[in-house]
């Protein structure tokens, strides 16, 4: 009997590769262009995992090849390996080349939501690839993860605006009530806080809040929440933090 | 260049227009050449406020459908030649107004003018959006009360989030506050929001403090913008916004009606 551990195994790890956000269908430029920048740093794009973004295109209805654009990649050197934002023909041509289709949300990158203004944040501009650190060779070798640790903020955030983040989110200007401020990890608000700050919103039961002035509409930890209502019985001067101990919300005076 | 001001609030009744039609009178006045155009299309009401309703020909839409040119639809101030309006339709409504139309009418305004005010619609939609999309500057017209001051919040995030400069990743739009209808008995009174009240919330750069006045009121329906009557506390303020917006130092006037009392009192001699 073979012992099927031994054979093989299943193991999640995170790697960096460049996406390719495209502005404009003319294949002839989009080679033109390619060709550019490929002459700037030959070697860094040697044989590259590419991951392909299409979002903005089919946002502004402007339709593309995939097949194409897939053949056009791998003649200037590109391994293609994933699509992203592309629309139905997009994501059929793309599963018959057995490229991988990214329909979730990014990783690493906050969401967005409703009409909110840039948040400042760590990740370098979009246009640029976004690795550095990894140049795969044949058999690449597990590249530790280096995680988007936070998202920082420093405007204010208005009523009707949402931020999302899937790391800790940062913010030192004030939120306004009817705000809403959501992270999978920490939020820290070096400022009042106004409206609706939920953390650890993916369960995360050790996420914690941090504020500087609590006036808070509603405040939640991985589900549990309390209202401005439940809030209002006790004031509290100066910073707190808030944690969850026994599925209860701990708001503490930070000393 | 021209600069594009967009007077806006989120809520109605507030005192957008009668704030559009008072600076672009004080920029006009003080030797700007200005344009004032009303993005209320449907409820058109600043040539009432302008006096000029009873001259309208042309309208904004007109222009936006090619059905006439700037020149024959902008209407002349009869006080101050310096200032031109560009009245909104009655006929239509906001789906009338395209991003394309609204971008090339500015676009011709600012070869020929100083300043562009534009006067926003209440509310969040379509006109109120167009409004603001093309700003440089933003007057954001708030009450003392806070519904008005939430909806000039959410104002506030969508002019930073909307608007082509945001699109672009430009400079953002520079937001001023006004605080108008204030009446500092009533804020005594604890009946009305303080100005620190409001400034907790919105933190915005202070243009002015326009006291409540029956004067406003009055010149509304004489149709003769009220920063026109120098005798009245609330042709003051404006005054005062203008000034402050075009650079000069001003001390804030109206906050307090007691303070206001005595300096009318004992001041003057400093």
């Amino acid at each position: 009997m073979l012992n099927t551990s031994s054979v093989l195994e299943f193991k999640s790890s995170t790697f960096f590769a460049p996406i390719l956000i495209l502005f404009n269908n003319d294949m002839a430029a989009i080679e033109e262009t390619l060709h550019a920048k490929i002459n700037l740093a030959p070697e860094f794009f040697r044989d590259s995992p590419l991951i392909i973004d299409l979002r903005d295109l089919n946002k502004q209805n402007q339709d593309l090849d995939f097949t194409h654009l897939t053949q056009l990649l791998r003649r200037v050197g590109f391994f293609p390996v994933g699509i992203r934002g592309g629309n139905d023909q997009q994501n059929k041509q793309a599963r018959a080349l057995s490229i991988p289709i990214d329909t979730v949300r990014e990783q690493g990158a906050p969401i967005i939501a409703g009409n909110v203004q840039k948040p400042e944040m760590n990740p370098q501009p979009s246009s640029q690839p976004v690795t550095t650190v990894a140049k795969p060779s044949v058999n690449p070798a597990p590249i530790p993860p280096v995680a988007v640790t936070s998202t920082l903020v420093t405007q204010p955030i208005r009523s009707g605006q949402r931020i999302y983040a899937s790391s800790d989110l940062i913010i030192t200007s004030q939120v306004s009530a009817g705000a809403e401020i959501m992270a999978e990890g920490n939020i820290h608000v070096y400022n009042t806080l106004r409206g609706r700050a939920l953390a650890g919103v993916h369960g995360n039961t050790s996420a914690r809040i941090f504020c500087f002035d609590l006036q808070a509409e509603l405040i939640s930890i991985a589900g549990d929440y309390k209202t401005s209502e439940d809030l209002n019985k006790q004031t509290y001067h100066g910073p707190v933090q808030i944690y969850l101990q026994d599925h209860a919300l701990i708001i503490k005076e930070i000393a | 260049m021209a600069r594009i001001i967009v007077v806006t609030s989120g809520k109605g009744g507030v005192g957008k227009t009668t704030t559009s039609a008072a600076i672009a009178m004080g920029l006009a006045k003080r030797g700007h050449k200005t344009a004032v155009i009303d993005f209320d299309v449907g409820l058109r009401n600043l040539d009432l406020i302008l006096g000029c309703e009873r001259r309208v020909v042309y309208d904004f839409i007109n222009v936006i459908n090619g059905e006439a040119t700037l020149n024959q639809a902008l209407i002349r101030d009869k006080n101050c030649n310096l200032l031109y309006i560009l009245p909104a339709s009655q006929t239509r409504d906001k789906d009338a107004l395209t991003q394309e139309g609204v971008g090339k009418v500015l676009d011709e305004l600012t070869r020929e003018f100083q300043y562009i005010v534009c006067d926003s619609p209440a509310g969040i939609e379509k006109g109120a959006n167009l409004a603001l999309y093309f700003a440089d500057d933003a007057f954001v017209v708030t009450n003392p009360e806070i519904s008005s001051v939430r909806d000039s919040d959410r104002m506030l995030g969508i002019l930073s989030s909307k608007s082509r400069r945001a699109e672009r990743n430009e400079e953002p739009i520079k937001e001023y506050l006004l605080l108008t209808r204030y009446d500092p008995d009533r804020v005594k009174l604890g009946e009305m929001l303080s100005l620190d009240d409001v400034q907790e919330i919105l933190s915005l750069q202070l243009l002015g403090i326009i006291p409540e006045s029956k004067s406003v009121l009055s010149a509304s329906n004489a149709g003769i913008p009220v920063i026109l009557d120098e005798k009245s506390e609330a042709g003051q303020a404006y005054a005062d916004v203008v000034a402050r917006y075009l650079g000069e130092e001003r001390p804030h006037r109206f906050i307090d009606s007691k303070q206001g009392f005595l300096r009318r009192l004992f001041g003057g001699k400093k």
